[in-house]
């Protein structure tokens, strides 16, 4: 038994260990190890493309967890109040969303982007005073990126946020209104500082996703260029050692990010006063 | 007892309240006035609507039907944050995140226009010490021990100085000893800041012994109102009698009415004088009781002689079980008509006789005062 576990491992780690040794490697070739250095990494921070897409990449991330952490925490919140049937529908309907594959999604954001923007746009082209062709257009990009990106993680955040409140003590939101705390006073003094770790993992899985996601992002990109789209079209003109080193660099972000996250989760659970109950 | 003056309206005041939760009626019909600076308890076994007349009076539920006064005004549809109570929650409900000075403050923080720092700081020590909590301002809450936390509950309710102070099982946690010390320590508190005080509880000694009137319930309606002594010696009916108190009691019917002196038979030979009580005014002759004989009021003794003369009834019984209790020694007695009973002999008379042994036979009595007639219910 041990053996085939050890060999699961090895299958699973060995590709993801090439690479970042590979990203260390003085030749330039991916295939043969010429001793340490660098360089690589030199080169991707001072390639201008890269670097653009790292831009793009992380604004999008960016806007997609502060969307996805708000909004998601919002409908965590408001669920609460949702009982019986409509409740087991709006939870089926969250445990969907998490495992609709990404290229659905993709697909789906993207046809239903363009036929609301081709409706938009010819609605504007009406509308515009000047000269048709200087209309404003909406168009595929930064925008439809995001959206695609909260959506899916939206769902995400709702279900982390939910375990927490739902692990919360109710009467603590009852003795704070006992103690004379309008409703937004009990949510901003109790229920906010109670579950903000939860919004906090749940920000930063959002992140990474947004970060990581290669499938969405080709889809509904438009002219933009994420860091894993560049990564995937400069593939196509051979594995460059520089290749790795953003693979690389890609992986330590994102496994530092789910570190804090699961640290943030399973945190000591100041909820339990130590009560006996 | 406690009120302050004739005119004084209620604190808190309950006309025909009703709760509903779907087909469960948690509270029937409560009428109810508690004074300023009374302390009251709610008491009764579980589930018979304790909790949810509680939450009523602190605006965590409202009414089915009936009224809720707060100091003459209707509050029904009041929201909790808006009325003049505070409530100790019955595992604190203490804020996690926040120390113990800020638990305190919370409420004093939450009033508009805001007290100055300094102000609130004062206040919250002055609190601390007066629940002997002094030098714990900056403690967490999971550092502290289960009577500490139930301190700073106390604390931080009891800054707000609220009209009225609702307390549900704050006692229940903590182990027996903690909990005496902490039924004094409430008591003087209560006196000292002339607070009104409404406790639930289903541990009867603690209602006895802490409040002015207790308030008796069974499934969802009050059973009987009083002091502690009233409860105890004129119970309303069996139920009362038994939740108040250990008592013995005897099947029978009623043979004679009168005002005050009643005569029952008992295992349909026994004919003993007793107390009327106020369950018998309705009753007619013939009708099914329960006599009721506390433990307490049982004269036992070797010799049949010494015997008070005017008993009530003299019986002879066998010990069937002893148990020293520390001040008293509890036996349990067995009769060939009234079957088993309990009697309870004081420390003091085994002076004169030693203690019964099981398996003896004795001679036992009550006076005609010390038996109660109840009715069934
Ligand atoms: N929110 C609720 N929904 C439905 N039923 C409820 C609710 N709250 C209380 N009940 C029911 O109302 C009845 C009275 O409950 P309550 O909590 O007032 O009892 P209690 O006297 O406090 O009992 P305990 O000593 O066990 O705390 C019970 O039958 C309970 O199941
Ligand atoms: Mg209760």
């Amino acid at each position: 038994m041990r053996i085939y576990a050890v060999a699961v491992y090895l299958f699973l780690y060995i590709p993801i260990g090439i690479i970042v040794l590979f990203s260390f490697n003085a030749g330039r070739h991916a295939s043969d190890f010429r001793g340490f250095s660098v360089q690589w990494y030199g080169k991707v921070l001072s390639n201008p493309f890269a670097m653009e897409a790292l831009t793009t990449s992380l604004l999008v991330a960016a806007f997609t967890a502060v969307f996805a952490s708000v909004f998601g925490t919002m409908a965590a919140l408001a669920l609460q109040s949702v009982r019986g049937r409509a409740r087991a529908i709006y939870d089926a309907a969250i445990y969907v969303a998490i495992m609709v594959p990404g290229i659905v999604i993709g697909i789906a954001t993207l046809i239903a982007l363009v036929t609301l923007f081709g409706h938009l746009n010819d609605a504007l082209a009406l509308l515009w005073p000047g000269p048709p062709d200087t209309a404003p257009r909406l168009n595929l990009g930064y925008g439809s990126l995001i959206a695609a990106h909260t959506l899916f993680t939206m769902a995400l955040v709702i279900v982390i946020v939910r375990a927490r409140i739902a692990g919360m003590d109710r009467s603590l939101i009852e003795a704070s209104a006992d103690l004379y705390a309008t409703p937004f006073g009990t949510f901003r003094q109790v229920t906010l500082p109670q579950i903000f770790p939860a919004v906090l993992a749940g920000f930063l899985l959002s992140f990474t996703f947004s970060f990581d996601d290669f499938i969405i992002a080709f889809f509904v990109a438009g002219s933009e260029t994420t860091l894993p789209v560049y990564v995937f079209s400069s593939i196509r003109r051979g594995v460059t050692p520089e290749i790795n080193a953003i693979g690389t660099m890609v992986l330590g972000v994102s496994l530092t990010l789910l570190v804090i996250a699961q640290y943030l989760l399973r945190q000591r659970r100041d909820t339990d006063t130590g009560a006996p109950s | 007892m406690q009120s302050n003056g004739a005119s004084a309206v209620p604190v808190l005041t309950f006309r025909g309240v009703s709760k509903r939760f779907g087909d469960v009626v948690a509270a029937r019909n409560l009428d109810l006035d508690v004074d300023e600076g009374e302390f009251l308890s709610f008491l009764g076994p579980s589930g018979c609507g304790k909790t949810t007349s509680l939450r009523m009076i602190a605006g965590f539920e409202q009414p089915s039907e009936g009224d809720v006064y707060l100091m003459g005004e209707r509050v029904n549809g009041v929201p909790a944050y808006r009325r003049p109570v505070n409530m100790v929650f019955q595992h604190y409900a203490l804020f996690p995140h926040l120390d113990v000075a800020d638990n305190v403050s919370y409420g004093l923080r939450q009033r508009r226009p805001r007290p100055d720092a300094d102000a609130i700081a004062r206040r919250v020590e002055a609190m601390l010490e007066k629940v002997r909590l002094a030098g714990y301002a900056r403690r967490k809450i999971w550092e502290l021990s289960g009577g500490q936390q139930q301190r700073v509950a106390l604390a931080r309710a009891l800054i707000n100085e609220p009209a009225l102070l609702l307390l549900d099982e704050p006692l229940a946690a903590l182990d027996r000893k903690l909990r005496r010390e902490m039924q004094i320590e409430l008591q003087n508190l209560q006196r000292d800041l002339g607070i009104t005080f409404v406790l639930v509880t289903h541990d009867q000694e603690e209602a006895l012994s802490m409040s002015d009137r207790v308030c008796i319930m069974r499934d969802g309606a009050i059973v009987q109102i009083g002091s502690p002594r009233e409860l105890y010696d004129r119970p309303l009916n069996r139920y009362v009698a038994d939740f108040v108190g250990k008592s013995n009691f005897f099947a029978g019917t009623l043979v004679e009415t009168g005002r005050e002196r009643v005569i029952v038979s008992l295992a349909g030979t026994l004919r003993v004088p007793a107390v009327g009580g106020p369950s018998v005014a309705g009753m007619a002759r013939g009708q099914g009781i329960s006599l009721s004989v506390r433990p307490e009021q049982m004269v036992l003794s070797r010799d049949p002689r010494s015997l008070p003369a005017d008993s009530a009834v003299k019986l002879e019984a066998t010990v069937r079980n002893r148990i020293f209790l520390g001040e008293h020694t509890e036996y349990l007695l067995h009769e060939t008509r009234l079957g088993e009973f309990l009697a309870l002999a004081p420390r003091q008379t085994e002076i004169s006789e030693p203690a019964f042994d099981t398996g003896e036979s004795i001679h036992v009595s009550w006076s005609a005062n010390a038996a109660l007639v109840l009715s069934n219910e």
